[in-house]
């Protein structure tokens, strides 16, 4: 499977390493030139010598999806640290390139809930906090 | 009329000003705490903080009863979302968005979005409106119906100067409507010669414009 991955801050940057472990083909894009340090932090062998591919861009510029390969991906996550750029992109990739597997990260329980029913898998980080968050408070009491 | 504008930069302000003198119940929406302190001195309780794109901050702006939003931050993917929530989970027919980057228009676009205010955009069409690219106009977009005409100069080196209109083989969706010339114009036939100094009018199918380039602007004119 090719993965592309836009936004490669934590979040971003672990989905990456272990898709290529796992051995997808995988391509990052970042506006940020050192967020691509990230992808190399741990391991013996840099991204690029593993056979992970960065591309430096903006994630709302076309020129720049199509760098990373977003017309021939097969999945794409968008995990930008803007929810606004996560839901357009995300939109992009679906409707645009047709693309199925599209995971969109969104901060915003609300905004995440909306645009879940609207078709979009969007995952809530906050969300999952908070229901963890629950859960261990009523195994204290 | 009740409008909810998103963003209180220069944009956002003076239109939330001028619909206000227009008689209309206006909310302005800033996330900036430090812009919302000034626009809040001139426009006062019409001003609230908050980020525009969050819907609890929408619905306490009443979007409920919003009869028309005008996302205008600076940023496209804001204004795309809150058009598109406006429009979508609010059923607000009446949404203009601004777009910053003339490029982002066809994001705009691809998400129903319309229509998206590109002053960028408009900019650069009136200057090619005002310096014609090797002395061609366009004369009428018709974007909905998927139509244009253009008017062309015909110079010397055109490679149509000099042939008949049956001899150009233009494609299906290119037809020569009027060629004007010595003050005067008439509607040519096939056999209808193009002369050097001529304005040709065409109508095209939008898309065709580099047919047109081929046929009749002199190769060291066209756009590099």
């Amino acid at each position: 499977m090719f993965v592309v991955i836009a936004g490669c801050g934590r979040v971003g940057s672990s989905i990456a390493k272990t898709m290529l472990d796992e051995g997808h083909e995988v391509s990052v894009l970042d506006e940020d030139p050192r967020a691509s340090l990230l992808l190399d932090t741990g391991l013996d062998r840099s991204w690029a010598e593993r056979g992970g591919s960065f591309t430096l861009g903006t994630a709302l510029e076309l020129d720049a999806l199509l760098a990373a390969g977003i017309d021939r991906a097969d999945a794409f996550v968008a995990s930008t640290h803007g929810d606004n750029t996560n839901l357009v992109i995300a939109q992009i990739a679906q409707r645009r390139f047709g693309i199925e597997r599209v995971v969109v990260r969104v901060l915003d329980p609300a905004r995440a809930a909306w645009y879940r029913e609207q078709g979009l898998s969007t995952v809530c980080p906050t969300q999952v906090a908070v229901e963890m968050l629950e859960a261990a408070v009523r195994e204290v009491v | 009329m009740y409008i909810i504008v998103v963003g209180g930069g220069k944009v956002g302000r003076n239109l939330a000003r001028e619909l206000i003198a227009k008689n209309n119940e206006v909310t302005l929406i800033e996330s900036d705490q430090r812009r919302y302190a000034i626009v809040e001195e001139e426009l006062e309780h019409n001003v609230i903080n908050g980020d525009g794109s969050e819907i609890w901050v929408l619905e306490s702006a009443g979007i409920g009863r919003a009869e028309m939003v005008i996302p205008v931050t600076g940023d496209d993917e804001d204004n795309i979302l809150i058009a598109q929530m406006a429009r979508e989970r609010y059923g607000i027919e009446r949404v203009i968005a601004r777009c910053n980057n003339p490029r982002n228009l066809q994001h705009f676009d691809l998400l129903g979005v319309k229509p998206a205010v590109s002053a960028t955009d408009l900019i650069l069409r009136l200057i090619e409106h005002e310096v014609p690219r090797y002395g061609m106009h366009h004369l009428l977009d018709l974007p909905q119906e998927n139509l244009e005409i253009l008017e062309i100069e015909i110079f010397a080196d055109s490679p149509a100067a000099e042939k008949r209109i049956a001899e150009l083989d233009l494609p299906e969706g290119v037809l020569v409507i009027s060629i004007l010339r010595d003050g005067g114009g008439f509607v040519p036939i096939g056999d209808s010669m193009i002369r050097v100094g001529d304005e040709v009018l065409i109508v095209l199918d939008a898309g065709l414009e580099p047919v047109i380039t081929e046929r009749f602007q002199p190769t060291a004119d066209r756009a590099a």
